[in-house]
């Protein structure tokens, strides 16, 4: 927050932004309301892998304390999107990118930024539950802070019992705290993955397909969970399914061929989408 | 009634019969030839040294010819001083070199590196030796048990390096990411999370290692040399099983002889137990997974 900007920047950042390419579908309307606080503030983001562009001129503002639902067929960027906004891309060889992309008010692309500190304050849930598997559930939950350098054993405790309590798995693990994270079962391993990262404070969650891999009733409690992780945290959640997107999100951005088609709120993109591209997505004519 | 059309003659079913039985049996003799040697080898260590092994073998030093009783004690011991000390050169800079392969090196350099390590894997163990003595013990005008452990030692680094390399790799991907998205720093991750998770895998890659060494003779003959006595000093030569069995075994007494057998048969089990550890954490890691 404190590191903004040039007068330049900020008479940009008044304007409302546009869904790029298709300026004309987006309507200012549909978009975030200026009095709400912004978590990301993405300007004509444009990725590369080698040398294929796999994001295009994306300008999109994430409101903070909600739920963003990422949408669009496979191969559309979307996945790419949701891992350049916690710098995941850092470590593939021959990425590169232009635009800006900030987090509060912060560069997160900025010279001298670490990507440690970055996705501390950007955590990130994947698609396949991945708990370590030579940890034990709590070792699991506190591997992030003890490698950060929290050794003290009352604020672990604590931190342990509240990650997961927040991730709706504390009353299911409470007497199993020294098995391997990896006895559990899926959905209950996706939530272990949860609350690992809710434990280092993080004030952004990532979620790249979390519910891919699990089966209703799992689905049904990590989508309940994100309903309550909204009050605390800003959630983005990479989606294949449209009904995921409409029941848990506020907002979903709708793209395609690394481009931002539409975004808005969630119940405008499904019910009345602006662009012939997301109403024939959403109504499930392709993709 | 009439022969069905998709049934085969008598004769012909006949034949082919006979033929898949004696493919099959060819296959058979075939197996059995490949591990015929390894029990011959140790039926033939078993009868001419099982006879010579005694208390005293495992607790007495080499006797001269034509007196009763001796061992190999300070051979054993010796075998097992070479083998820490080479795990001591061959192990970090084998696993460090893994690591470096697996997790930071680029395509390119990988590519040269691992194409060294396979070189130096089929490098001539006596030319070891010969190196090791120009480097270690021309300049220090003595034999040394530093010289024949670090001999041993560069042997296993390419050995230790390519399994090291191969176990992290299977580390899936997003161990690696799901800790880095936790801001843990990459050294961190990759200590406490990828070779911790590959760690089984590093141990028998080192306990293999080890194994092909323990019989090494080429490399220690220029480097340990081969010591009667006890060794109280790493500065000094220092007596090792492959040594004294060879040392044993161009002489041209029986009872020498006798002891060469028996010191066979004990670097042979020790090999063994090795390998029969190596297949016994193998097992916990596939029921573990």
């Amino acid at each position: 927050m404190s590191t903004l900007p040039e007068t330049a920047r900020a008479s940009e950042a008044a304007e409302p932004i546009r869904a790029s390419a298709t300026p004309a579908t987006a309507s200012p309307a549909d978009l975030p309301v200026e009095a709400e606080e912004i978590a990301f503030e993405i300007r004509n983001f444009s990725m590369w892998y080698g040398q294929r562009l796999a994001l295009q001129d994306v300008t999109i503002r994430i409101a903070a304390r909600k739920v963003t639902a990422i949408i669009g067929p496979s191969g559309c960027g979307k996945s790419t999107f949701i891992r350049a906004l916690n710098r995941m891309h850092d470590l593939t060889p021959g990425t590169r990118l232009e635009g800006s992309l900030k987090h509060f008010g912060e560069n997160l692309y900025g010279p001298g930024v670490e990507a440690s500190v970055v996705r501390r304050r950007v955590g990130m849930v994947f698609q396949k539950s991945n708990p370590f598997p030579t940890m034990s559930i709590a070792d699991n939950v506190l591997v992030g802070l003890r490698l950060n350098g929290v050794h003290d054993r009352g604020v672990l405790q604590a931190r342990l019992e509240e990650s997961l309590r927040m991730a709706a798995l504390w009353d299911e693990v409470k007497d199993l705290l020294n098995r391997p994270g990896t006895s559990l079962s899926g959905g209950q391993q996706q939530r272990l993955c949860i609350a690992r990262s809710l434990a280092v404070q993080p004030e952004t969650l990532l979620m790249d397909e979390p519910c891919s891999a699990l089966d209703p009733i799992a689905t049904a409690k990590i989508e309940e969970l994100i309903q309550t992780l909204r009050e605390r945290f800003t959630v983005v959640i990479v989606t294949h399914n449209m009904q995921q997107a409409a029941r848990c999100s506020d907002r979903t951005a709708f793209f395609y061929m690394g481009r931002l088609i539409e975004y808005g709120d969630t119940r405008n993109i499904f019910t009345n989408p602006g662009n012939p591209q997301t109403e024939a997505y959403v109504s499930g004519r392709f993709g | 009634m009439d022969a069905s059309p998709y049934l085969p003659t008598p004769e012909y079913a006949r034949w082919r019969k006979w033929k898949s039985a004696a493919v099959t049996w060819l296959l058979v003799a075939c197996a059995l030839a490949v591990i015929a040697p390894l029990f011959l080898v140790i039926y033939f260590l078993v009868a001419r040294g099982a006879s010579s092994l005694d208390w005293n073998f495992f607790t007495q030093l080499p006797k001269p010819t034509g007196e009763v009783g001796g061992g190999m004690a300070n051979a054993i011991v010796g075998t097992l001083t070479l083998l820490v000390m080479a795990a001591a050169v061959g192990v970090p800079f084998g696993v460090f070199g893994g690591i470096y392969l697996a997790e930071y090196g680029s395509d390119r350099a990988n590519n040269w590196i691992r194409f060294a390590a396979d070189v130096l894997n089929g490098v001539p163990s006596i030319v070891w030796g010969m190196v090791v003595y120009l480097l270690l013990v021309v300049p220090f005008k003595t034999f040394s048990a530093y010289a024949g452990g670090v001999a041993l030692g560069l042997i296993m680094v390419p050995l230790v390096m390519r399994t090291t390399e191969e176990v992290l790799v299977l580390v899936p991907q997003s161990y690696r990411e799901a800790a880095l998205a936790l801001g843990i720093a990459r050294w961190k991750v990759i200590v406490v999370i990828v070779v911790r998770t590959a760690l089984k895998g590093i141990a028998t890659g080192v306990i293999v290692a080890l194994a092909r060494i323990a019989g090494e003779t080429a490399p220690l003959l220029f480097t340990a040399l081969g010591n009667s006595f006890w060794s109280h000093n790493l500065k000094e030569p220092i007596s090792a099983l492959p040594l004294q069995i060879f040392a044993y075994s161009i002489s041209a007494y029986d009872d020498w002889h006798r002891q060469a057998w028996a010191g066979a048969l004990v670097l042979m089990a020790l090999i063994l137990a090795l390998n029969i550890t190596v297949r016994v954490m193998s097992r916990d890691r596939k029921s573990a997974s």
